[in-house]
């Protein structure tokens, strides 16, 4: 029982941080196809800038619990997805370095070098967040002792790539409703054409995950033998047509929950197939680390429980109170392009 | 080179990388919190202009130490897998109550300070730096927690079927003494670190006559300040070589290069250890007993020598040694730098030999925070878990090539991040503060 709500709390951090950070992300990657002068640039940046920091400490929370409550599988996890980790690990130094360091000196080939790392550094933690979870979801080959037989390319298998992908494009449309919200004029009329043709991209993407994961995975497995959980992909799926319904009648920040929603789901979907394992071997279904093999002690639990119950709430309170402080686009001196 | 070494040499760079930002984030967020409070209090622009100024260097400085930091918590599962199985249960609780109790905090409110000085009242935007310097400084917390469980393990029970530690007493856990001492001279050697920053800066512009006014009131506020703190950290370090003392023999001999077991140990200004030949080469200029006073409190004390250590159990002698020797004389030199500046920090002109001192001496706290870390790292060798785990058997099970890799990738891309965050932090430390230039202008 303890171990099954941490396995609901594990999923939720990893869902809040692909909520949070995902439109950092996402933005991060259309900066260079929207934003074409100085101006437009430092707009983007200005939407990113109070929240992405903010938004990554879900992640060091939703790692920090991955190893509190399921140890063994924080451990194979992060050994076996070595290359993968290390890669996003130096996107997301690069991503933080560029934001601080682009602003620090007043030349156009030092800031132009920063926009490019910035693309890059958040292009890749977005495709390899979408790798390792479809890999998780399909398997990964490792045996009793918990050691890695597989390589990096042979991570960037078909359904690998597809993951990647989804995660990027939707990430990508997560940040153009985000940019909506926090731009104006020509940037914003960008952004919203940007969203509109994003949406059915990411409803053939949608789509094409599903299929490939009943033929790639045994995601489905948990489906058949308990049909509830088919609300959540049901969820996803109202969560993307309700975005779309808020976007043509321009209520954009329901569009941008609405979407939330779906990536929250997306992620609950996926994750609720896997139970009760955490992390599933390709290679020996013996060697798959599950909520009762890999959990920390009742003890351990117990206690983390308290700590998340109480703080989680008073986090997010206050992370709350901070978005609706910074609810308006911040001023970008126009006067600044060159 | 094998992948216990690798591993051990890519942990050591990115953990030493990490703690060239954290201290002065600790020890400068709290110097601009007083900065900020002063300014609501008095109303006095030029405390907000103080405030303005030293937050941007600490902005420069914050977001390598974020990010640095986030390499460290994955890199216990990367690299020292088998580890962080073992330990999971208790090391792990202790990051994750980190990330959910502290770091939430600091990045929230930090976002909050510089975005939002015309959003919130003076009074609200103060708090909001304080909520800052509280995050860090709990965060600190945390981790030394989990550092202090791999000294000194408390609280735990060995779980033989699942072979792992198991957590027994959590109050135990928090209230480990050794990480309670450790965590103080930890934050007072950053608190020291980030007082003898603003003295270094703002001798610098003394030096050379810039913005006087504006840099005399740094430096009459930091001075104090530094000098506490400095004999703050020796007090402590006192308390954790006691610690040391009593829980991990093996270390204190090495950090003494102390061979043989003897009651009343004189301590010698200059040794030259041998780890060859397990002896001293050279022992000069011994003060009787002093070295049991030091570690038990009474020169009839018995300090055990490493010779009745299996091979097997010392740590590196000779690093241990040095490591130590070096922290400890820079910790005497920042107690008399610090009280000379104290002594001169009201005169109207500061002696520029001091000046200049305290300019150069900006690196060296660094230095002595880093000398720190290896004493108590390299120390604690060949233990991954004080006696209960050894750090050959914590590693991954990775082939050494990624390694190998992964290690030259860090190398070189701090680097790169480490100069160009050196040349923003002196570009922005050297052009004093802008408004105060816009006033003149």
């Amino acid at each position: 029982m303890l171990e099954t709500i941490w396995f609901i709390l594990w999923t939720l951090l990893w869902a809040v941080y692909f909520v949070l950070d995902g439109f950092d992300l996402g933005l991060g990657v259309l900066q260079p196809f929207l934003a074409r002068n100085e101006y437009e640039r430092r707009v983007v940046y200005a939407a990113e800038g109070p929240f992405w920091d903010g938004n990554e400490v879900w992640l060091i929370a939703a790692g920090g619990v991955t190893f509190a409550a399921f140890p063994k599988a924080y451990a194979v996890m992060f050994s076996a997805l070595y290359a993968p980790l290390l890669m996003l690990l130096f996107g997301l130094i690069l991503r933080a370095v560029s934001y601080e360091f682009r602003e620090k000196v007043e030349n156009s080939l030092w800031r132009g070098f920063w926009d490019f790392v910035h693309f890059v550094a958040n292009l890749v933690p977005a495709l390899l967040l979408g790798v390792a979870f479809a890999n998780l979801f399909q398997g990964i080959p490792i045996d009793v002792k918990g050691v890695f037989h597989g390589s990096l390319i042979g991570l960037l298998n078909s359904y690998g790539l597809v993951g990647g992908i989804f995660f990027v494009v939707v990430f990508m449309l997560h940040g153009a409703l985000w940019l909506i919200i926090k731009s104006d004029d020509r940037l914003q009329l960008k952004a919203i054409a940007c969203a509109n043709f994003l949406w059915p991209v990411v409803v053939l993407l949608l789509g094409l995950f599903l299929w490939m994961t009943k033929t790639h995975t045994h995601i489905f497995d948990n489906y058949m033998a308990n049909p509830a959980l088919f609300a959540l992909p049901v969820l996803a799926l109202g969560g993307l047509i309700a975005t779309r319904l808020m976007l043509s009648a321009g209520r954009i920040w329901s569009a941008w929950a609405c979407h939330g929603l779906f990536i929250l789901a997306v992620t609950f979907f996926g994750v609720s197939g896997l139970y009760p394992g955490i992390i599933l071997s390709s290679l020996d279904p013996a060697a798959s680390i599950t909520v009762m093999n890999g959990a920390s002690s009742p003890l351990t639990l117990k206690i983390m429980l308290a700590v998340v119950v109480v703080m989680v709430p008073i986090v997010i309170a206050y992370q709350v109170w901070m978005y609706r402080l910074f609810k308006d686009p911040l001023e970008v001196p126009k006067t600044q392009e060159y | 080179m094998d992948v216990v070494l690798l591993s051990r040499l890519q942990f050591a760079a990115t953990v030493f990388f990490h703690f060239i930002f954290v201290p002065l984030t600790l020890g400068l967020s709290i110097l601009v919190a007083f900065m900020e409070s002063r300014y609501v209090v008095t109303g006095d622009e030029v405390w907000r202009k103080h405030t303005k100024f030293w937050g941007k260097l600490f902005l420069i400085n914050f977001t390598l130490g974020v990010v640095t930091g986030i390499t460290l918590e994955f890199q216990f599962g990367t690299n020292w897998s088998r580890y962080s199985e073992y330990v999971g249960d208790i090391f792990g609780s202790l990051l994750a109550i980190e990330a959910t109790v502290a770091f939430f905090l600091e990045s929230t409110f930090l976002a909050v300070w510089v975005f939002g000085w015309k959003k919130l009242s003076r009074k609200a935007h103060c708090l909001c730096i304080w909520l800052v310097t509280i995050g860090g400084n709990i965060s600190a917390l945390w981790i030394i927690l989990a550092n202090g469980f791999m000294q000194h393990p408390v609280g735990y029970v060995i779980n033989s079927q699942a072979n792992r530690c198991e957590l027994a007493s959590f109050a135990d856990v928090v209230s480990n003494g050794f990480a309670w001492n450790m965590y103080a001279h930890t934050v007072l050697g950053s608190w020291a670190l980030g007082g003898f920053f603003v003295l270094g800066v703002s001798a610098w512009h003394l030096l050379r006559k810039h913005q006087t006014d504006f840099f005399r009131r740094s430096f009459r506020m930091a001075a104090p300040w530094t000098l506490v703190m400095a004999l703050l950290v020796a007090f402590t370090g006192d308390l954790n070589g006691k610690d040391v003392a009593e829980t991990q023999p093996a270390k204190l001999a090495a950090m003494e290069a102390q061979w043989t077991t003897a009651k009343n140990v004189p301590f010698h200004l200059f040794v030259l250890p041998s780890e060859d030949k397990e002896e001293n080469l050279v022992e000069a200029v011994g003060i009787p007993g002093l070295m049991s006073v030091i570690a038990y409190g009474s020169s009839e004390a018995e300090v055990k020598g490493l010779k009745d250590f299996p091979k097997e159990d010392r740590p590196p002698v000779l690093a241990t040694f040095w490591t130590f020797r070096l922290m400890v004389a820079l910790g005497c030199f920042f107690v008399l730098l610090a009280l000379i500046a104290f002594v001169q920090r009201k005169r109207e002109t500061i002696n520029s030999k001091l000046l200049s001192c305290l300019v150069w001496n900006i690196p060296l706290p660094y230095l002595a925070l880093g000398l720190g870390w290896a004493v108590a790292e390299i120390g604690r060798q060949p233990w991954i878990v004080y006696g209960l785990m050894r750090t050959q058997d914590g590693v991954s099970p990775l082939a050494a090539t990624h390694v190998s890799v992964s290690f030259i990738a860090f190398i070189i891309l701090y680097t790169l991040l480490g100069v160009l965050d050196i040349y923003l932090l002196r570009k922005y430390a050297i052009s004093g503060s802008e408004s105060e230039e816009a006033d003149h202008a």
